[in-house]
């Protein structure tokens, strides 16, 4: 138990270690999440789209 | 010429007049831009009395004094030297033969500190490697110290 | 260059590259992560904070290249008119963004304990800082115009002018005193950085520069298909 405590407490510096290993991880998930998700929007919205387009060109030119 | 080469010999007059602007105004403003100066700099230039700045060198080995929250230590560039009062603490860093950066002004010779910044060098090596350094009678030319 | 130039071409490069980047990044990540946090010894000097470095200095690399990137392809944008330089340019700037403003956290983070301050102004931090606002500029101006054409030539132009500051923040520390240190591993006489930490150093810059990859892939992705909703709209209108 006391080598793990001492593993966290990093020679007293914890309350700057971590929080900066921390910040990174939540920044760079966080951007990964968000450009993930605009991808499928952009896709969801582009086949939206084309579906729509195709249902008004067979309109047009029975 | 094509447009297309128009505009490269455009982009590349264009960051050539950018750089050579930059270099300007970065030598003009060359005093403002150095954060710390160094004992043999200030040692050729007058300083006005009371006026606020910073100075930078090592802690000299064996000048460091503590009375309680006061403290006594010598800064020095290796030629020039200043003696340094700061009452306060110390950051983690600061110890002798270290890098350090103090704000004050000048009293009588010596320097008042109001504010004492560790800095420290460009070397990362864990301490077991500094050991064997030190034995081997390496650690000198490695660090230059 | 030119045959990446055609949209079709460059989006099916740019999907063959996700992948690999994606896996990477995972892998060298969590090896870094490893030695970063477990598997390398403590400073002489610095003590444990010296861990901080492996996430500090990797970000403060990417905050560098991500805006000589998005600089190199603004010019292409600006001299071939090639739209997916511009885009690429685009999507890297959220990035570089982000990059920048770990560097300048996890500075923070590591300057309280070591120099005994979270800031100060000298040339190093304060260049960075305007490294960010040059990304936020960026964004804004891109944003900023109802004519997207217009908005995009003068986001390139500022992102072209910006690149001056990226040799500033680099040698910063040689021409002038800063209380920031000079540079341990890119300099002339090699690194001044033990091997048993420049291991969890250079995984994680891998792991960083594959994480950008990634995520620019993403975001060239869906910019392109965005342009495509906006032509279809216009189209469809």
């Amino acid at each position: 138990m006391d080598m793990i405590r001492d593993y966290f407490a990093m020679g007293g510096y914890a309350s700057f270690v971590w929080p900066a290993f921390g910040l990174s991880a939540v920044v760079v998930v966080a951007l990964l999440v968000v450009s993930l998700r605009n991808l499928r929007l952009s896709e969801a919205a582009l086949a939206e789209l084309r579906h729509v387009t195709l249902l008004s060109e067979e309109e047009t030119h029975p | 010429m094509k447009p297309k080469h128009q505009r490269l010999a455009l982009l590349g007059l264009g960051a050539l007049g950018l750089a050579g602007a930059a270099a300007l105004v970065l030598t003009a403003f060359e005093d403002n831009l150095v954060f710390f100066q160094t004992p043999t700099e200030l040692a050729t230039k007058s300083v006005a009395p009371n006026q606020r700045l910073r100075i930078g060198g090592l802690v000299q080995e064996g000048s460091l004094v503590k009375q309680g929250s006061d403290v006594r230590f010598v800064v020095t560039d290796l030629s020039h030297s200043i003696p340094v009062t700061y009452r306060g603490l110390l950051p983690d860093l600061f110890r002798e033969g270290q890098g350090v950066v103090a704000e004050g002004r000048f009293q009588d010779g010596t320097f008042a500190a109001s504010e004492v910044l560790a800095k420290h060098d460009e070397n990362y090596m864990p301490p077991e490697v500094v050991e064997a350094l030190k034995k081997s009678g390496e650690w000198q030319r490695t660090t230059g110290k | 260059m030119h045959r990446f130039a055609n949209p079709t071409r460059f989006v099916a490069l740019v999907r063959a590259v996700q992948p690999w980047a994606a896996g990477i990044a995972l892998v060298t990540l969590a090896a870094g992560l490893w030695f970063s946090l477990i598997a390398s010894p403590a400073d002489y000097q610095q003590g444990e904070t010296v861990r901080i470095m492996y996430v500090h200095v990797p970000a403060a690399w990417m905050a560098m290249f991500c805006y000589s990137s998005m600089a190199g392809a603004s010019a292409v944008t600006l001299v071939w008119r090639h739209a997916v330089a511009h885009v690429v340019a685009r999507a890297t700037a959220p990035i570089g963004a982000s990059f920048t403003f770990l560097a300048l956290a996890t500075g923070s983070l590591w300057g309280k304990p070591m120099w005994g301050t979270w800031w100060v102004w000298d040339a190093r931090l304060t260049s960075v800082l305007i490294l960010l606002f040059l990304y936020l500029g960026y964004m804004a101006i891109e944003n900023a115009f109802d004519d997207r054409a217009r908005g995009s030539r003068a986001a390139a132009i500022l992102a072209i002018v910006g690149a001056v500051n990226v040799p500033i923040i680099k040698f910063s520390v040689d021409w002038w005193n800063t209380l920031h240190q000079p540079a341990s591993v890119v300099r002339l006489d090699g690194p001044a950085i033990h091997p048993s930490m420049l291991t969890p150093l250079v995984l994680m810059a891998v792991g960083y520069t594959a994480l950008y990859l990634w995520i620019l892939a993403l975001r060239v992705r869906a910019d392109i298909n965005m342009s495509k909703v906006r032509a279809l709209t216009l189209r469809g209108a």
